[in-house]
């Protein structure tokens, strides 16, 4: 999987055309069509600016709680779109694997880009509604993309590792959801870190700040939004800790790249 | 560039599949296996130790049966597979067709899928407008283009994805049973591709069936059986080697299967014992070579009280598309009555390449009715390296007026 070959001639078209597939075919017959894809974070925000505004007051002391709601769950979104399309990738695109020969993480990645694409817009409408409510932007803003990196970096790690894995064993669709429901709530998006300080103690807010995600939302928030978010930094100080979510996503793109480079010779037989 | 180089080197091949023992694969299996220390597959040989090379400008057949392997040694070709063991070298780029129309979405339109079929097989954007044209003219497809792919009829999809395909500019091709789809004006125009393709002195590889394609096109064939190659040689060999391949495992029951079931009935008393036919070759049923002597060796047997009953013997020469090409009858050149043993003879058969079965009647010569009427009892097969037309060979000569 060297890096000059993802971006080879042949492999860059092919990468281009799965990827304007898959757009085309999911608003296939829809009136809409593309602007669903800037309806639904639209709509999403209203239903959090309605809930959490008016009757769920978790947030109240949180400055702009709606978009610093929206944020962490558009980022969430991002997260299990990538991984689930990434992981179904493979087997959906069997057909193709039995019959022609091209480099596989090709379909893996085209799974994940229009997630991206997808994150990119919802962040197009939380720009909007951050101009509109008088978000103040920092410098700290420039982290951001650094922000986004980590996130598709780890998307895609655990995307390698399970379309491999699901070539082999149906049952990892199923572990992943059950997982990912557990980890909704199991990471600060629908409340502030600050609650849990509260309630359960430091240490539990530190134990859930050590899952990337948990880390990349709320350094984004930080980044972004208000600097009231409660980020690593503000629960330790030992450094060690604080590069614990960092080591865990690159320990998690090293060991899948190398159980996909593995496994990906045999998709053809096993698929 | 050297003339004699090899386009394909395959070199000591082989290909083992894990064939999975329970249906279920999941973790659950996979850690019940792990435990109790069993392997949850069992291998399956598919290609054996195999070796061979292409020139480069040859027009290369490979032919075998159902399960031979031939699918498997294609995939490994054309890098889907990889081999266990061995080694497989392409020189200059290569391009597949297993199956025409790889990545075909029924949900777009005939123009996108162009693009993304042409993308498939290697083409830039820039090369799949440049031949967009020539594509749709050849496929005649004109107007349809702009509609989406699922309401285009299976021949339609067939010469658009033919079209493309055609336009590879790989150095070696690979076309695996493309052959037989489109209707005559279509197939002809393949041809002619074939023809020029050959030409230009592409090297390609046809996997096929038909022997009549091998024939036309090929200049060596590899015939590969149980995972082994059998041999490689000329089109016009291989089609005598393949029929007889076909034969050996062909069961005469199987023979049938065009026709009606196996049935034998009658009033009993003289029945059938068994049938031989004299062949050179041993196999399940006779090989012939054309116009080889053929001879027919009823034996029966007879219940107490029959032994010295009148009867006749009447035979039935049935061909694979269920002709009745001959009905040789002993009534008019009786048998002895307490004969166990009848033999049928004809020197120089004049049935033409194919596959026949015998149906034998043992009639009762007074009452017409059938001791025993046995409905295609057995086969056997007619096999030339030249090629043959209609049912019989009638013999004759040329000469000038």
């Amino acid at each position: 999987m060297k890096l000059s070959n993802i971006f080879s001639k042949r492999n860059r078209v092919l990468l281009r055309e799965l990827v304007s597939t898959d757009f085309k075919l999911r608003y296939q017959g829809s009136v809409l069509g593309y602007f669903w894809s800037l309806l639904k974070p639209l709509f999403m925000f209203a239903v959090l600016y309605i809930v959490f505004g008016h009757f769920l007051r978790v947030g109240e002391t949180v400055e702009h709680f709606s978009i610093y709601l929206l944020l962490g769950i558009v980022m969430w979104s991002f997260f299990t779109e990538a991984t689930n399309q990434g992981l179904a990738s493979i087997i959906n695109h069997g057909d193709l694997i039995r019959k022609i020969n091209f480099p596989k993480y090709i379909i893996v990645i085209s799974g994940s880009l229009s997630a991206l694409i997808n994150l990119g817009l919802n962040l197009v409408i939380i720009a909007v509604f951050m101009f509109i409510n008088g978000v103040q932007l920092t410098w700290g803003a420039l982290l951001f993309p650094i922000y986004i990196v980590e996130l598709y970096a780890f998307a895609l790690s655990l995307a390698f590792f399970f379309s491999a894995a699901y070539v082999k064993y149906r049952d990892v669709s199923h572990i992943w959801e059950v997982i990912l429901q557990g980890a909704f709530y199991a990471t600060p998006i629908l409340y502030p870190l600050s609650l849990v300080i509260n309630e359960a103690g430091t240490f539990i807010a530190q134990l859930l700040m050590l899952n990337p995600i948990a880390q990349i939302i709320q350094d984004s928030r930080h980044a972004l939004i208000t600097h009231q978010t409660t980020v690593m930094g503000d629960l330790t100080s030992n450094i060690l800790i604080q590069a614990v979510p960092f080591v865990i996503v690159i320990v998690s793109a090293v060991f899948a790249s190398y159980y996909f480079k593995k496994h990906s010779a045999y998709f053809s037989e096993n698929v | 560039m050297i003339q004699n180089e090899p386009a394909v080197i395959v070199k000591d091949v082989s290909k083992t599949f894990k064939i999975p023992l329970d249906k279920a694969t999941g973790v659950k299996q996979a850690l019940v296996r792990f435990a109790r220390r069993k392997k949850g597959y069992r291998n399956f040989k598919v290609l054996d130790d195999i070796s061979f090379e292409i020139k480069k400008g040859e027009f290369f057949g490979i032919v075998g049966r159902n399960g031979s392997g031939k699918s498997t040694l294609l995939k490994l070709l054309a890098g889907i597979y990889v081999p266990d063991k061995g080694l497989i070298q392409v020189n200059g780029t290569l391009t597949p067709f297993i199956e025409l129309g790889v990545g075909f979405n029924p949900e777009l339109t005939g123009k996108e899928n162009v693009f993304l079929n042409g993308a498939l097989l290697g083409f830039s954007r820039k090369e799949v407008e440049a031949m967009y044209d020539e594509v749709v003219e050849f496929a005649e497809l004109g107007e349809f283009m702009a509609e989406k792919l699922k309401n285009f009829s299976s021949g339609m999809q067939v010469r658009l994805a033919f079209s493309i395909a055609i336009r590879a500019r790989s150095d070696v091709l690979i076309m695996d049973e493309v052959l037989a789809v489109g209707d005559a004006d279509f197939q002809k125009k393949c041809f002619n591709v074939f023809r020029q393709l050959k030409k230009e002195g592409r090297t390609i590889i046809l996997v096929t069936h038909d022997m009549g394609n091998v024939e036309r096109f090929c200049d060596r064939v590899l015939i590969v059986d149980k995972g082994a190659p059998v041999s490689i040689t000329t089109p016009s060999k291989a089609a005598a080697i393949y029929a007889r391949l076909n034969i050996d495992d062909t069961k005469p029951s199987e023979v049938n299967t065009q026709g009606k079931e196996i049935s034998r009935w009658g009033t009993g008393g003289i029945r059938i014992k068994d049938l031989i036919i004299k062949s050179p070759k041993k196999s399940v049923s006779p090989i012939l070579n054309f116009e080889d002597d053929f001879k027919i060796t009823i034996n029966l047997t007879k219940e107490k009280g029959f032994e010295d009953k009148s009867f006749d013997v009447g035979l039935a020469f049935i061909n694979q598309d269920n002709v009745t090409v001959a009905g040789p009858n002993s009534s008019l050149d009786p048998i002895d009555p307490s004969a166990e043993s009848i033999t049928f003879s004809v020197d120089k058969l004049p049935l033409q390449p194919g596959d026949y079965t015998v149906t034998v009647a043992i009639i009762d010569r007074e009452t017409s009715e059938a001791f025993d009427f046995y409905d295609r009892a057995t086969s056997f097969h007619v096999v030339s390296d030249k090629p043959a037309q209609g049912v019989v060979a009638i013999g004759g000569k040329w000469s000038k007026k």
